[in-house]
């Protein structure tokens, strides 16, 4: 215990009489960290947004005008009878469901009713503020169809979803494996479009988040070698005056996880201000800041400290292994 | 005042012929001369069971060729009993600082064995090679002080190393300081003291444990013939309480006139190893022994006070 203590004080105490050295690195690590700080989250909503993108593109498989079966019919919830549902029963839609969803590659299959469709038009017409076309539609009439939104696992499967539902049939037409299907809707050249865009944005990310990090990995580890070939012949008269490797690495790594330290929370306080001023501001206004993608502050704050303080104590004490060769 | 003081000291001593010289060294290192630990005036009895013991250093036809062919040492064989007082005198680059870097393992020989105390050190594991150096000191010739601590803590940090207490620490790094004549100048750091201050600062470092062996690598070499009599005084101190001090130098006037064992090196080979027979008697007392120096080495004890 008292050696833990003594660690501790001479590795402050190294830091104290020799403050330039010290600085450097901290200042180095609160550069890297803000750096870090600023990156982290603008990848994690870049990265959440394609991905939303991605997801919501499929298959919309419009089924014939007259199936009228509702959701709440198709659950087994409604009442069930083929009347109701203008013809077709909720069991034939039903086994519909099922067949779609047993096409391999296929996330998501799921059921819009007549109503359904209304709504959701009429939402986003209000959204653009032209809720007045919604109203000229005549009284109890709905000319929108029902509909099976089809999700494949992966956007590249999306063709090979379409050519399963519509396998090419005795004259080598497509034909629908339905009799309720009439139409299938795809936004196919949107589909390769953002297909390409978000995997090039993807792989932008990831090479200039690489390169980011192996460049302040590289910064932080320079700087922690220059401040200790600085103090090699000092490691030469402890080695002489018989300390062992440890006695020698420890305050050298105390100092690097104080340099860490202090260099993080100075980076932290940054990103916590810019945040209260800049971001949160905002985050009102901008739909694509305020995503539910990127990690809690606290736990960024958490996650940026234990790697500053990790990174530039081990950085230490295998920078010190060059000096320690006996 | 200065004849009061010196009147205490002859008092002190044995008879002591010189004593005209010793006030004027007193001028110099008051606190040198003053320091009068128990352990320097006993003369330790345990010297003649040691010769029993195997002897503190031993080489056994020791050769060391660095990589490129440079031969520094070729066969050496020596041995250095417990208590000697041994000079290793020669050329620069005749291999007198390869044969104390074996020593303490500082570089293995290609060929041969170092025993340090009857254990060869070429088998001993890495882990434990700074055990072996916590029971050598060493001081050389720049001093190889650590610049960020001062006087003090440079002496507690080989105490510090082998985990001693903070009593402990407080026991004897006053004693060493004592010894080398710095007591007066604990929060100095290394670069606020002269030349030969931070040669006896290193002195006392390498002292601290009281170790058996100590190993001067040219330890006044940088310093003026006045100051490196301090500093052989001190070294003369330290082999009377029992400690063997090998001495590596090429200074042959100090050599010839300090009157102790020379092993003289040329071109990586033991050229003479001249014994005993010039020994002064036992009881030459470290005042009496820089007296002499002085007075041989023809070394005014007055000198500008700077």
């Amino acid at each position: 215990m008292g050696r833990v203590f003594f660690f501790i004080r001479e590795g402050v105490r190294a830091l104290r009489r020799s403050a330039a050295p010290g600085l450097a690195s901290i200042v180095t690590v609160c550069l890297t960290v803000l750096l870090l700080g600023v990156l982290i989250p603008v990848l994690q909503t870049t990265n959440g947004k394609t991905n939303d993108v991605r997801n919501q593109v499929g298959l919309r498989v419009f089924l014939n005008p007259d199936v009228q079966v509702t959701q709440a019919q198709l659950n087994g919830t409604g009442p069930p009878t083929a009347a109701s549902s203008g013809g077709i029963p909720p069991a034939d839609v039903k086994a519909l469901e099922i067949k779609l969803a047993a096409i391999p590659h296929v996330k998501a299959v799921q059921y819009v009713d007549k109503n359904q469709a209304l709504s959701i038009l009429s939402d986003r017409l209000k959204a653009e503020n032209r809720a007045d076309i919604t109203a000229q539609l005549p009284g109890s009439h709905n000319p929108l169809p029902a509909s099976f939104n089809v999700t494949p696992d992966d956007l590249s499967n999306l063709s090979a979803v379409r050519s399963a539902i519509t396998p090419p049939g005795a004259n080598g037409q497509p034909t629908p494996i339905s009799p309720l299907i009439s139409d299938i809707g795809d936004s196919r050249d949107d589909a390769s479009k953002i297909s390409g865009a978000t995997t090039a944005i993807r792989w932008v990310l990831a090479v200039v988040s690489a390169l980011l990090l192996v460049a302040s990995l590289l910064l932080v580890g320079n700087t922690i070698r220059l401040s200790i070939y600085a103090r090699r012949r000092e490691v030469e008269v402890m080695r002489l005056v018989g300390a062992t490797n440890w006695f020698i690495r420890w305050p050298f790594m105390v100092e690097g996880l104080v340099c860490g330290m202090v260099g993080a929370a100075i980076a932290i306080g940054f990103l916590f201000l810019g945040k209260q001023v800049i971001v949160d501001p905002l985050a009102n206004n901008f739909n694509l800041i305020n995503s539910g993608h990127t990690i809690g502050f606290a736990n960024l704050a958490l996650v940026l400290l234990c790697v500053a303080m990790g990174v530039s104590a081990l950085g230490s004490g295998l920078t010190l292994r060059r000096f320690l060769r006996i | 005042m200065a004849d009061a003081d010196a009147g205490r000291l002859g008092g002190a001593t044995r008879t002591d012929p010189l004593a005209h010289n010793f006030r004027m060294a007193r001028r110099q290192t008051p606190e040198l001369l003053r320091a009068r630990p128990a352990k320097s005036q006993r003369r330790p009895d345990h010297l003649t069971e040691q010769r029993a013991r195997p002897p503190i250093v031993e080489m056994r036809r020791v050769t060391k060729a660095y990589p490129g062919g440079h031969v520094a040492l070729e066969h050496v064989s020596l041995r250095v009993d417990r208590g000697e007082f041994v000079f290793l005198v020669g050329p620069t680059g005749c291999g007198k600082t390869t044969l104390i870097k074996t020593l303490i393992r500082e570089l293995q020989p290609t060929e041969g064995e170092v025993l340090i105390a009857g254990r060869d050190i070429g088998s001993l594991p890495d882990k434990k090679v700074p055990q072996l150096r916590r029971r050598i000191g060493t001081v050389f010739q720049d001093y190889k002080l650590l610049p960020s601590r001062n006087v003090y803590d440079n002496v507690a940090y080989a105490l510090q190393v082998i985990g001693a207490s903070r009593s402990e620490i407080r026991a004897k790094v006053p004693d060493a300081l004592r010894l080398v004549g710095l007591a007066d100048k604990v929060k100095n750091f290394p670069d606020q003291l002269s030349g030969g201050e931070q040669q006896r600062l290193s002195v006392a470092r390498a002292f601290v444990n009281h170790p058996p062996l100590l190993l001067a690598d040219e330890p006044t070499g940088n310093l003026d013939p006045n100051t490196s009599i301090g500093i052989m005084q001190v070294l003369y101190r330290i082999n009377r309480t029992g400690t063997t001090v090998l001495v590596v130098t090429h200074d042959r006037e100090m050599v010839d006139k300090m009157r102790r064992r020379v092993i003289a090196l040329d071109q990586g080979r033991i050229v003479r190893d001249q014994a005993a027979g010039t020994y002064t008697p036992d009881d030459e007392s470290t005042r009496e022994f820089a007296a002499r120096l002085r007075d041989e080495m023809g070394v005014d004890g007055e000198r500008p006070s700077y």
